[in-house]
């Protein structure tokens, strides 16, 4: 167990450096010169040469690449993610700051998802091939097929604008009401993809747990239907979910980019669009990181958690 | 003919899935003839109309035509999951090929690369990408290529693994095939089933892809008719005209939609437990 636990972490120490190392370069090795995201672009054109020579000089820019890596990577596992160009303030304060809101957003989003997937997934497998099923299945394809951005805007364009219901942007922090509202709109934009592909999984898992051996013992001794399908069924096909719930959250990590584009979520993923536009290279590569590493940690846990759930896989 | 028939009775609804996509190939071929208007014409006298017999789907905020920009978006998002799944099928297959088939060092190496590419989530990468090479249409489907590059790798490799050691493939190798012959002739021939219900699959979220990438503003720029940056520029003015949403969003929802659905048939047919 150990051994598996250690062979996992430092697998994942691996793809954190393979994450740093090309977030570096493809924002290195790129047609045009990394000083001109470094020079604000109202000040490019006229940006003096000395000017320039010193952003380079101080940016490190007038380096050798390899020394540029090297630098970047001791200063990464150190937490220095240089400063953000827009703000001025050191990327990781930013980062922080902005991390809470991306994270509630996630879980938010994530527990609409598992909620409503799992729920869907179990009725539909119950009335397999009945109108209930058909009816699950023809929603999860939709849902599985609109995308994010669109799904967003309908949803602000009916509850918030239209309706009036819900507030259209913006974030409230803290446990309220307000905050409640505020979060709605976005993660239900967020979790009803992940909802119908979850509610897929669900039933296809359920359909093949319901057809097991133990299932049939289980009603064969006589049990009632709710704790054959609760306690012997449901309990085992959750266990291959687990991962995909784990998938999801990067999925719903990624997704949140978008989400809080349209919602004006100030979170990290318009942190990362905000600083394209703006052209501000160190918060661009800090934002990747820090979501890449997220799901890179999530995912660990999730293989621990389903080490733990099915205790075949460790001695395999 | 006899497979098609099997694959529509299986599932009835591929018969429009696959309806769409011929009429979303036809509308990216014929845009010039079936378009009724120029899709880049300005006219600042009919700005947010509603739908009506000159305008099918109405006009956008600088007074153009929705349905011709929706009807040549077709022409980008067909190039763009075309060449983006073509390119990252060649790189993905090939990199799950030699994988699957050297094992060992070579093996380790390419999957732990793809191990790092499927560190970053979704579409973070195809925008990390598409940021670094700047906007336009060969960034696009680079990005949206690498971002299809590690299932492609996963999937030929996995089904390399289950052919490797098949009797053929032993047989081949007993009768003196060398290598290269080995890992076309028969390896790749035999594992191909499984990549072509991903591509599929993938074209799909290839297009959709691109059109998230629009819409954050680092894929295609304005006033290309794109249908992913039609709906951000619609977003401003969804409040007094929401018509504006319908073409663009409803053609990007329909595409994935049938792509969706022809590689869930597709899947269904090919996977043996059925």
């Amino acid at each position: 167990m150990y051994i598996y636990i250690a062979k996992r972490l430092l697998h994942a120490i691996f793809v954190v450096l393979g994450v740093l190392t090309l977030v570096f370069f493809s924002l290195h090795i790129t047609p045009g010169d990394p000083i001109n995201m470094l020079v604000p672009a109202e000040a490019g054109a006229g940006a003096s040469e000395e000017l320039i020579a010193q952003l380079r000089a101080r940016h490190g820019l007038d380096q050798p690449i390899g020394v540029q890596y090297f630098r970047y990577i001791q200063n990464a596992v150190q937490l220095d993610l240089g400063n953000s160009i827009r703000s001025g303030r050191p990327v990781l304060q930013d980062l922080i700051r902005l991390y809470p809101a991306t994270f509630e957003l996630t879980v938010a989003s994530l527990l609409i998802a598992t909620l409503l997937g799992t729920a869907a997934g179990i009725i539909a497998a119950l009335n397999r091939s009945g109108v209930v099923d058909n009816l699950v299945m023809a929603f999860a394809l939709l849902g599985v097929s609109l995308p994010g951005f669109l799904l967003g805007l309908l949803l602000m364009l009916v509850f918030a604008l239209q309706l009036g219901w819900l507030p259209p942007s913006g974030r409230v922090g803290g446990f309220s009401w307000e905050a409640i509202r505020h979060l709605i709109l976005p993660a239900a934009t967020l979790g009803v993809a992940a909802a119908a592909i979850i509610a897929r999984l669900v039933r296809a898992s359920m359909l093949e747990v319901l057809k097991e051996d133990y299932v049939r013992t289980a009603r064969s001794k006589g049990l009632p239907e709710r704790p054959v399908i609760l306690r012997h069924a449901l309990k085992n096909a959750l266990i291959p979910i687990v991962t995909v719930i784990g998938l999801e959250f990067g999925v719903l990590l990624s997704g949140a980019i978008i989400a809080e584009t349209i919602f004006a979520w100030p979170g990290l993923g318009r942190y990362l669009i905000n600083g394209i536009t703006g052209k501000d290279f160190p918060a661009v590569q800090g934002a990747t990181v820090a979501i890449a590493i997220t799901f890179v940690l999530v995912n660990l846990i999730v293989d621990l958690i389903y080490t733990a759930l099915d205790p075949r896989v460790k001695y395999s | 003919m006899r497979v098609v028939m099997k694959l529509v009775k299986r599932n009835p609804l591929s018969v429009p899935a696959a309806l769409v996509v011929v009429l979303l190939f036809v509308s990216a071929i014929f845009a010039p003839q079936l378009a009724t208007h120029q899709p880049n014409r300005q006219d600042f006298v009919r700005v947010l109309q509603p739908p009506s017999a000159e305008n099918y789907l109405g006009t956008d905020e600088l007074g153009r035509d929705i349905y011709s920009r929706v009807v040549y978006g077709a022409r980008i998002s067909v190039t763009v999951g075309i060449l983006a799944v073509a390119l990252g099928g060649l790189v993905g297959v090939g990199a799950g090929l030699l994988a699957g088939f050297f094992g060992g060092l070579t093996d380790t190496v390419i999957m732990r690369i793809v191990d790092v590419l499927l560190a970053f989530p979704g579409i973070l990468l195809a925008i990390l990408i598409a940021t670094a090479l700047g906007a336009g249409l060969v960034p696009i489907i680079i990005a949206v290529a690498l971002y299809s590059v590690p299932t492609f790798a996963r999937v030929m490799r996995g089904s390399v693994l289950s052919v490797r050691n098949t009797e053929y493939v032993e047989a081949a190798r007993a009768a003196g095939a060398r290598n290269v012959r080995v890992l076309f002739a028969h390896v790749f021939r035999n594992s191909f089933g499984p990549v072509l219900v991903y591509a599929t699959l993938l074209m799909g979220s290839a297009i959709l892809t691109a059109a998230a990438l629009s819409f954050l503003g680092v894929g295609i720029a304005p006033p290309t008719s794109e249908w992913g940056a039609m709906i951000s520029a619609a977003r401003n003015h969804m409040r007094m005209a929401p018509h504006i949403i319908i073409g663009p969003g409803g053609a990007i929802f329909l595409t994935v939609l049938a792509f969706n659905i022809l590689g869930d048939t597709l899947r269904d047919a090919l996977d043996p437990r059925k």
